[in-house]
């Protein structure tokens, strides 16, 4: 975060995916899901054509079940026995249905599990390299919660989507359909009856469904506020405290808590009218089929096998309508959330160096800046004009100047990571667009103020990606820099975890990047306020270690502290992106000029 | 579980019962449905029945089933109501918990722990209440009024129903015995990929740097293959669930026809029409006790989320706070800017060896007191001391010549106006944050202080100048107007006792020299502690103080230090020139 221009402000991150939350374009991240899941096509297919057959044998069921009630009943009168034959040939029939519709049902649910699953890691995989692959510009203005929660939550909401909806919606639909088409075959009548009774019913669930809709996503959006209070509240409350606006906050979290409430209740509770009005509706049907089947039993038009077998039907048709209101909404939300993962995916990469093919293998250590040119994406100001200057082989250059003179952005465009918009930087006389960025950075060894550790131990992180390296090579790098004894009190030692919340200072965790960077041997050195949190005496080990090991190697210091700088065998002078002054502490001294007064203002209280 | 619950109050507990009221009435109805049922089956069945009764045990069928809506509805809103409360009393207790806890037990939950506590583990909670409530309260309900109603019929079709039970019962439990470790294990991979992926973004210089991007990528896939394969077996185990079910439901309704077939068989001629009916009506009662059963289920397989999430939730809402505020909201001794140190000692919590060891000093009114030493040595935690961010564990620490343990916690912070040695900026504006915590201060004041703290300038260049939009944690400025920023918001507070713990580590020499010239002119009367790595900084101060390894190894001013500290000497010439030293 301390990076030193001012930046635009970045555009507000969306919150977590809301569930229910619509997407742009629904049409088009469904064409384009569709697209992606392409590569399990084959056992998606067996999966739609299980459930269908599940869903066959399942409309199939009531009318054999019928047939059952119909022997029954022959057995009701007087004089007459049951047939056990038949019976027993349905219940069998029956039987083999109902297991051979389970078995279907479980292969297909266990498939879309396993292609769903699949699916999502392929997904979060592809976010991940991306990551790699996408400028340094995109992060400046995205946030990384943001970025995190395409990662998981939006992933998850498509593999959820995909899972729950996707062979339910073909099975239900399958269903709605058979189930429809059964009920006009068995009796016109009693399924006009049926139909007529879940429409006007299902008219009140739409509409309610809209409605709740809206709350859910107020709800999303309040919910969102909240958590932003929270975290701000509880990352910075020593401030809090120390500033007695303990109350404040609690008044401001009293208010959206309160909000959130409100929205909370609101789309509970009508979400919640949901279920009890689908059983009223099946109700409804029910009766309505039993008093017009009943009439026409009278009439002696239909058995009363019929009205059994409509009764099943009218759960049927019901169940399948709210399964797939249900699918669209939650097939709704990962519309919402694909969008996200395939916008970030869309995003424009780096661009492609397959082109170039020279390779600087071993470096003579000669740089040179010509006249470049540099402004950040969306800034209208140029941060760098015109900055010329050589630095030679075993040159220490420093550069010095007051915050946002744009010393950081030189080393960020030393390292390729942002592409300079006019000049050329040359290394050994090679221009930087003729050399690859992996080739660049094998060529630098850098350390930032902004030190990075990652959960695992010490060692790990000394070690980081490069192989071969002994434990003597690591306790050796730690001593020189004064690390090795502090270590050695941690319970233990090297191998001592380094998570969340350790104990760790800032100028220790400095010292860790220092010792990881101090291990590669490369022809240049940059490092940037690497040392600024560590004590001056532990800086002037560092110093000799890194002088030691950087006698070869041209180095790139910036350091507001003047005395870490005070040696170097050039001091670029740099104010509101240019260079002012140039040459070694003495020369500049001499000057009188913008150094000089830097240097000098130290002294003064 | 059970505890997160003493957070209902009078009114919800109310509430409940009137639920609990209502949802018996609701399973009455709905258990009163099938009496019609079988009712208008007999009637359909028996030759020369007259339409009316259709027609009239239909409408009461239909009633019932309209005053189950209605009160389901009405049921709907108060569990929607519960929910919606309940979470939102624990989401306020908790965060008045966290307000007040101490940095030292913030510090062992770790801050982004304590953020999904308030956020994440209670929407958890909310979704149970609001889903688990009512089934709660009606599967029992239901099962046993099902039961009821069905005991007396036939001992045959009850014992198939409490078999079809059985098997329901033992498979959800099985399935739940089989992935309820694995799905702690999911929840720790799912943080653990959020980890690296985090971890990913931040680093993503260094990772270039290093070209380490295969490193990351290897590591990601790695939780990434983990987590898949742990989920996959989750669900497929689940998958199981679906299928058993169906079967159970038609295999129960076929094998109480196929045995009332029997019964009817069997029986005399006169009987056979009822136990027809008999037969139609315990086959869908039969349904509403699975149903019920099955709604039990679904709580079981929400639960487990739901607990542990209130287990972490209560873990923080009982936590016993360490530090204990006074109530002395007073000056007792007519002293005023005054700081002291009385052999004092400080470990943290969790820590085996002191961090402090017998420290002792005092600081007069309107003096400058600067503390120096290398890294890890102990300078923050001393001021850390003194607003009691942290409390000593040995010693005493006086401010105004009161142990800081008498004070009010609001009185002993008004006196105080402490620099954090990492900027924290909230979200709002330019004057919000230079005012924050404050009700009201004049426009003059707050320009006044920034103008103190060497931002004017760039605060008035920016696009609202001191209305302008400030972002959560200062993102949208630099590092060092992030820290001029909060200077001047504590020199907006006008306290007695200044405390910069590394405040201007940001700020180039020039600008740092001016501030604190400015201070000086500012603040005549005020003491100052300031905690730096710069000689230039603190060479000018009234008092130097040098800590090494938790011990005082110098006290004075820079000069009698120089000649008398070793430490100091060996700082300050690791900063200037002997000649730069002595020339002063």
């Amino acid at each position: 975060m301390s990076k030193e221009e001012t930046r635009h402000e970045p555009p507000k991150g969306r919150g977590p995916m809301a569930v229910g939350e619509k997407a742009k374009d629904f049409k088009g991240s469904i064409r384009r899901l569709f697209k992606e899941v392409g590569k399990f096509k084959g056992i998606m297919l067996v999966a739609i054509i299980l459930s269908i057959i599940s869903a066959i044998l399942m409309i199939y069921a009531p009318n054999k079940l019928t047939e059952l009630t119909d022997e029954i009943t022959k057995g009701l009168f007087p004089n007459s026995q049951v047939d056990f034959s038949t019976l027993n040939r349905i219940t069998l029939f029956l039987v083999t249905l109902y297991v051979t519709s389970a078995l279907a049902g479980y292969i297909q649910s266990l498939i879309m599990a396993t292609a769903s699953n699949k699916f999502a890691m392929r997904l979060r995989k592809q976010i991940s390299d991306k990551i790699n692959k996408l400028p340094l510009s995109y992060f400046d203005k995205n946030r990384s919660g943001d970025t995190l929660s395409r990662v998981t939550n939006d992933v998850d909401t498509i593999a959820q989507g995909m899972n729950q909806s996707l062979a339910g919606l073909v099975s239900n639909v399958v269903m709605l359909f058979g189930t429809l088409i059964m009920m006009f075959v068995t009796n016109v009548l009693l399924a006009l009856t049926a139909v007529g009774a879940s429409i006007i019913g299902f008219i009140g669930v739409s509409l309610i469904l809209k409605k709740s809709q809206k709350h859910f996503k107020a709800r999303q959006v309040e919910l969102g506020k909240l958590n932003s209070h929270i975290e701000e509240a509880y990352s910075g409350l020593n401030v809090v405290k120390l500033y007695n606006a303990k109350d404040d906050s609690k008044k401001e979290f009293d208010k959206l808590n309160k909000r959130v409430k409100e929205e909370n209740f609101k789309s509970q509770f009508l979400s919640g009218i949901m279920m009890p009005l689908m059983n009223f509706i099946g109700n409804f049907g029910y009766v309505a089929v039993c008093i017009v089947g009943a009439l026409l039993t009278m009439n002696g038009s239909i058995t009363f096998g019929v009205i059994v077998a409509f009764m099943s039907y009218v759960r049927m048709f019901t169940n399948p309508l709210s399964q797939i209101a249900q699918s669209f909404t939650s097939l709704q939300s990962s519309a919402a959330a694909s969008e996200r993962v395939f916008e970030f995916l869309d995003e424009k990469e780096m661009e492609d160096e397959s082109n170039i093919t020279t390779e600087i293998k071993e470096s003579k250590g000669h740089i040179e800046f010509d006249n470049v040119e540099f402004t950040y994406d969306g800034n209208d100001k140029p941060t760098i004009t015109g900055f010329s200057a050589v630095a030679k082989k075993g040159q220490k250059v420093a550069i010095v100047g007051p915050t946002g003179a744009g010393k950081t952005t030189i080393v960020n465009l030393l390292m390729k990571f942002y592409n300079i918009n006019g000049g050329d930087i040359k290394i050994d006389g090679k221009s930087i667009f003729d050399i690859k960025r992996d080739n660049v950075h094998r060529l630098f060894t850098m350390v930032l103020q902004d030190t990075w550790l990652f959960e695992g131990t010490i060692k790990e992180n000394i070690i980081y990606n490069r192989k071969g390296i002994t434990d003597e090579e690591v306790v050796d790098v730690c001593k020189k820099i004064g690390l090795d004894y502090f270590i050695r009190t941690l319970p233990n030692g090297y191998d001592s975890m380094l998570s969340d919340n350790e104990t760790l200072s800032i100028g220790q965790k400095q010292l860790l990047t220092i010792a990881r960077a101090m291990l590669d041997k490369t022809p240049f050195l940059i490092l940037d306020e690497a040392t600024s949190n560590v004590d001056t005496r532990t800086e002037e080990l560092v110093q000799k270690a890194m002088d030691k090991l950087s006698k070869d190697k041209t180095s790139f210091i910036i350091a507001h502290r003047l005395s870490t700088i005070k040696n170097a065998d050039l001091i670029l002078v740099m104010n509101k992106g240019n260079i002012i002054e140039q040459g070694n502490h003495g020369e500049l001294m001499n000057q009188k000029g913008f150094y000089y007064d830097l240097y000098n203002s130290q002294f003064e209280l | 579980m059970i505890r997160i619950f003493s957070n209902l109050k009078l009114k919800d507990w109310l509430l409940i019962l009137v639920i609990i009221g209502l949802i018996y009435a609701q399973v009455w109805l709905d258990l009163k449905m099938p009496d019609y049922m079988s009712e208008i089956t007999k009637l359909v069945q028996t030759e020369g029945s007259q339409m009316n009764d259709i027609i009239s045990n239909g409408g009461m069928m239909l009633l019932c089933a309209f005053l189950s809506l209605l009160d389901a509805v009405v049921v709907g809103f108060c569990t929607a109501l519960l929910s919606a409360n309940l979470s939102m009393n624990i989401r306020e207790r908790l965060f008045n918990k966290v307000e007040n806890l101490s940095m030292a037990e913030v510090k062992k939950f770790s801050t982004s722990s304590l953020i999904t506590r308030t956020t994440n583990d209670i929407t958890q909670i909310q979704m149970f209440a609001a889903m688990g409530l009512q089934l709660l309260i009606k599967a029992p309900l239901m099962s046993v009024l099902a039961i009821l109603k069905i005991l007396d019929k036939n001992m045959e079709w009850t014992i198939l129903t409490g078999v079809a039970v059985g098997i329901l019962l033992l498979t959800v439990i099985i399935l739940t015995l089989i992935v309820i470790p694995k799905f702690k294990v999911v929840q720790k991979l799912t943080d653990k990929l959020n980890g690296v992926t985090r971890e990913n973004i931040n680093g993503i210089r260094v990772i270039r740097a290093f070209n380490a991007e295969d490193y990351q990528e290897n590591k990601f896939n790695d939780v990434n293959e983990d987590l898949t394969k742990k989920q996959l077996f989750n669900q497929r185990t689940f998958s199981v669930l679906m299928p058993v079910m169906n079967l159970v439901l038609f295999g129960l309704t076929l094998a109480i026809y196929y045995v009332g077939a029997v019964i009817i068989n069997d029986a005399a001629i006169g009987e056979k029409v009822g136990i027809f009916g008999d037969m139609i009506v315990f086959s869908s009662y039969a349904m509403q006790v699975i149903a019920s059963f099955l709604m039990l289920a679904f709580i079981f397989m929400i639960l487990p989320r739901a607990s542990v999430s209130a287990n972490r939730i209560n873990e923080v809402l009982y936590s016993k706070n360490m530090i204990k505020p006074g109530n002395l909201k007073k000056n007792k001794n007519n002293e005023e800017g005054t700081v002291e140190f009385k052999n004092v000692f400080f470990k943290y919590p969790d820590g085996d060896e002191d961090l402090l060891r017998d420290i002792s000093f005092k600081i007069n009114k309107g003096e400058t007191f600067a503390i120096i030493g290398s890294t890890g040595s102990g300078k923050s935690s001393i001021i850390n001391l003194i607003p009691r961010l942290y409390d000593a564990t040995g010693g005493e620490i006086l401010v105004d010549g009161v142990n800081v343990k008498e004070y009010d916690e609001e009185y002993l912070n008004d006196k105080i106006g402490f620099v954090t040695q990492k900027a924290v900026l909230f979200n709002g504006t330019v004057e919000s944050n230079v005012m924050y915590g404050k009700k009201r201060m004049s426009k003059d004041k707050i320009k006044e202080a920034i103008k103190v703290a060497q931002a004017k300038d760039f605060v008035e260049s920016m696009d609202k100048s001191y209305e302008s939009h400030i972002a959560s944690g200062g993102t949208n400025i630099s590092g060092g107007q992030k820290q001029r920023l909060s200077i001047a918001r504590a020199i907006a507070n006008n306290p007695e006792i200044y405390i910069f713990d590394d405040s201007f580590s940001a700020l180039d020499y020039r600008t740092d020299s001016n501030l604190r010239k400015e201070l000086k002119k500012y603040t005549k009367n005020a003491t100052t502690i300031i905690v730096a790595q710069r000689i230039g900084t603190i060479m000018n101060a009234d008092k130097i103080l040098v800590i090494d390894e938790g011990k005082i190894a110098g006290l004075g001013t820079h000069k009698e230090l120089l000649k008398t500290c070793d430490v100091y000497k060996q700082i300050a010439l690791s900063q200037l020139t002997e000649e730069e030293l002595f020339n002063e």
